[in-house]
């Protein structure tokens, strides 16, 4: 009996140490990252390497400026197209789709979710690339590509998160406003659409996240050169894609200014993390 | 005026689902149709030459690193799982805690898991670019989606059962194992097979931690996996046949996991069926 008990107290703290690996893994990873990209930002400067606006490893001159415009432009560019489509994908599978098509259609979207990127990458490079080029010219290789990439990316995601958000709210909301007079369109966007309202939020910041995080679908057909995305049609350089790009053969300076360009989009993605945190408790509480 | 505005957004739906459908249907076609009539056996020759851009190497370490991955993630984030719905107190703190940081592990861009495990296993470490390296990169990357379903299996089992399992005098462990574990366990297995998609999927973590040598790789040598092959092939700007073929294999085995993974949380039923 006594040694059954000291095995239950043994496997328990097996299980609780098992627990603390993920917490363990976040501090590992916060530490690596943030001590390797100390020294570059330390002999940089951090407002120099945040607000220069030239990278040009040769001559020892690192600014990530360029990249944040780069990664910020592609996301909104990818929300912009992405999101309303996605959003009204969900509204016709909650509110417009038949049920038996529903039922295939449900498990396609998440099926989708689940395509690697690099194949979205590759897509991109194959099919989008030349269309941009075609349709207004220049290399092809441009904001409005990676933004089309990651569009199609990202919207598995935004529709699955949507759909449950849509499907989660009560019937008696839709047929309140239908008693009321309101037609199944007007029910549907002016009742049902905004009392989902923070689990779209959610759905939309889940999607930003992946867009500005995505790096093999971006370096893939973004052209990647290190200028301010003045226009739809110029090449960009992200965040992600200059790592993907230079870690291979930096060294010194060069490699730690790389590990701190991780660092400024691992704090714009954990910002955007807390803004998706405190949406979802928004929601526990009402 | 009311019927206008019924229409239009009538017509609104029917686009946008037109258009996603259209637009991820030409990703599938496209992919598949340019890739499969370039698949031949030459493409899965033993080894890889200049000449013959072989995609078995890339298979082979592919299937290597899974099972190194998910040998890895699978046992903790099952029992870090147990802990969470078994042990833990609800409500308590500590729980709360580990939720926010798994979480968080969710959210970190790969690029960011790249530079870590290049930072820690390739550099500190001195494991170098190899298999190893990269499986426990994945690992910690892989182990929030092992987390999350596992715990999402558990509950899913009634409370009943547990206490069945108590009145019958078996202890809590034993109650845990034999009685609450068997029935969850289609709902883990299908968090399992979601994982290997994403360890299947992933390049950017993958790059400069296992590597892009196109060998059959062993634990501590460097491999490429069949999409950092996809990565190579575009970065050497040769070849776009075969990789377009290997795209084509790539989507046929991220697809079918998911889907076989559905199939078997619906045929069991119990446990596994629950919906998000």
């Amino acid at each position: 009996m006594r040694r059954g008990q000291t095995f239950e107290r043994l496997m328990q703290t097996v299980f609780f140490l098992c627990a603390c690996v993920a917490v363990a893994s976040v501090i590992l990873i916060c530490i690596f990252l943030f001590s390797g990209g100390a020294p570059a930002l330390k002999e940089i400067g951090v407002l120099r390497f945040l607000t220069g606006r030239r990278w040009e490893p040769g001559r020892e001159t690192f600014g990530v400026l360029t990249m944040i415009a780069g990664s910020f432009a592609v996301t909104l560019g990818a929300v912009l197209l992405g999101v309303p489509v996605g959003i009204l994908t969900a509204v016709y599978l909650s509110f417009f789709c038949p049920p038996k098509l529903r039922r295939v259609l449900r498990p396609a979207v998440d099926l989708l979710a689940g395509i690697p990127s690099v194949v979205y990458g590759f897509f991109g490079l194959t099919v989008l690339v030349p269309a941009v080029r075609r349709l207004f010219g220049g290399s092809g290789y441009s904001v409005l590509a990676v933004s089309a990439v990651l569009a199609i990316m990202i919207l598995p995601t935004v529709v699955s998160v949507s759909e449950s958000s849509l499907s989660a709210v009560g019937d008696g909301y839709y047929e309140g406003a239908r008693a009321l007079g309101a037609g199944h369109e007007r029910s549907v966007f002016r009742v049902m659409l905004p009392a989902a309202r923070s689990g779209i939020s959610a759905a939309v910041t889940l999607g930003l996240g992946r867009a500005i995080g995505e790096s093999m679908a971006v370096v893939m057909v973004a052209g990647n050169q290190a200028i301010f995305p003045k226009s739809l049609l110029v090449g960009t350089r992200t965040l992600t894609s200059n790592i993907v790009l230079e870690m291979g053969y930096a060294a010194d300076l060069h490699a730690d200014a790389l590990i701190a360009t991780g660092v400024v989009l691992f704090v714009i993605v954990m910002l955007n993390n807390l803004i998706f945190a405190l949406l979802r408790r928004r929601r526990m509480k009402k | 005026m009311r019927r206008a505005e019924s229409l239009l957004l009538r017509i609104a739906v029917y686009g946008a689902v037109g258009l996603t459908l259209a637009v991820l249907g030409l990703l599938m076609l496209e992919i598949l149709r340019q890739g499969l009539p370039r698949l031949s056996w030459d493409l899965f020759a033993w080894s890889y030459s200049s000449e013959n851009q072989s995609m078995l190497p890339a298979l082979v370490n592919t299937l290597t690193m899974t099972v190194l991955a998910l040998a890895m993630a699978v046992p903790v984030g099952v029992l870090s799982a147990v802990y969470m719905v078994e042990y833990a107190h609800r409500g308590n703190r500590f729980v709360r805690v580990i939720r926010a940081f798994t979480e968080t592990l969710a959210a970190i861009p790969s690029v960011v898991y790249g530079l870590f495990g290049l930072l820690l296993f390739v550099g500190r470490l001195h494991w170098g670019y190899s298999l190893l390296s990269g499986a426990l990169t994945l690992a910690i990357m892989i182990l929030p989606v092992i987390m999350r379903t596992s715990e999402e299996a558990l509950q899913a089992v009634p409370d009943a059962w547990r206490e069945g399992g108590f009145g019958l005098g078996a202890g809590k462990l034993r109650t845990v194992f034999r009685i609450v574990l068997p029935p969850a366990l289609p709902g883990i297995f299908s968090g399992i097979l979601l994982s290997a998609g994403r360890i299947i999927g992933e390049t950017t973590a993958l790059i400069y931690t296992a590597g892009t040598v196109a060998q059959i790789a062993g634990l501590r040598q460097s491999g490429r996996t069949l999409s950092v092959h996809i990565f190579a092939l575009w970065n050497e700007g040769l070849a776009q046949g075969e990789a377009y073929a290997t795209a084509a294999v790539l989507l046929v085995l991220t697809l079918g996991l998911p889907a076989l993974s559905a199939r078997l949380s619906r045929r069991s039923g119990h446990g596994g069926g629950k919906r998000r």
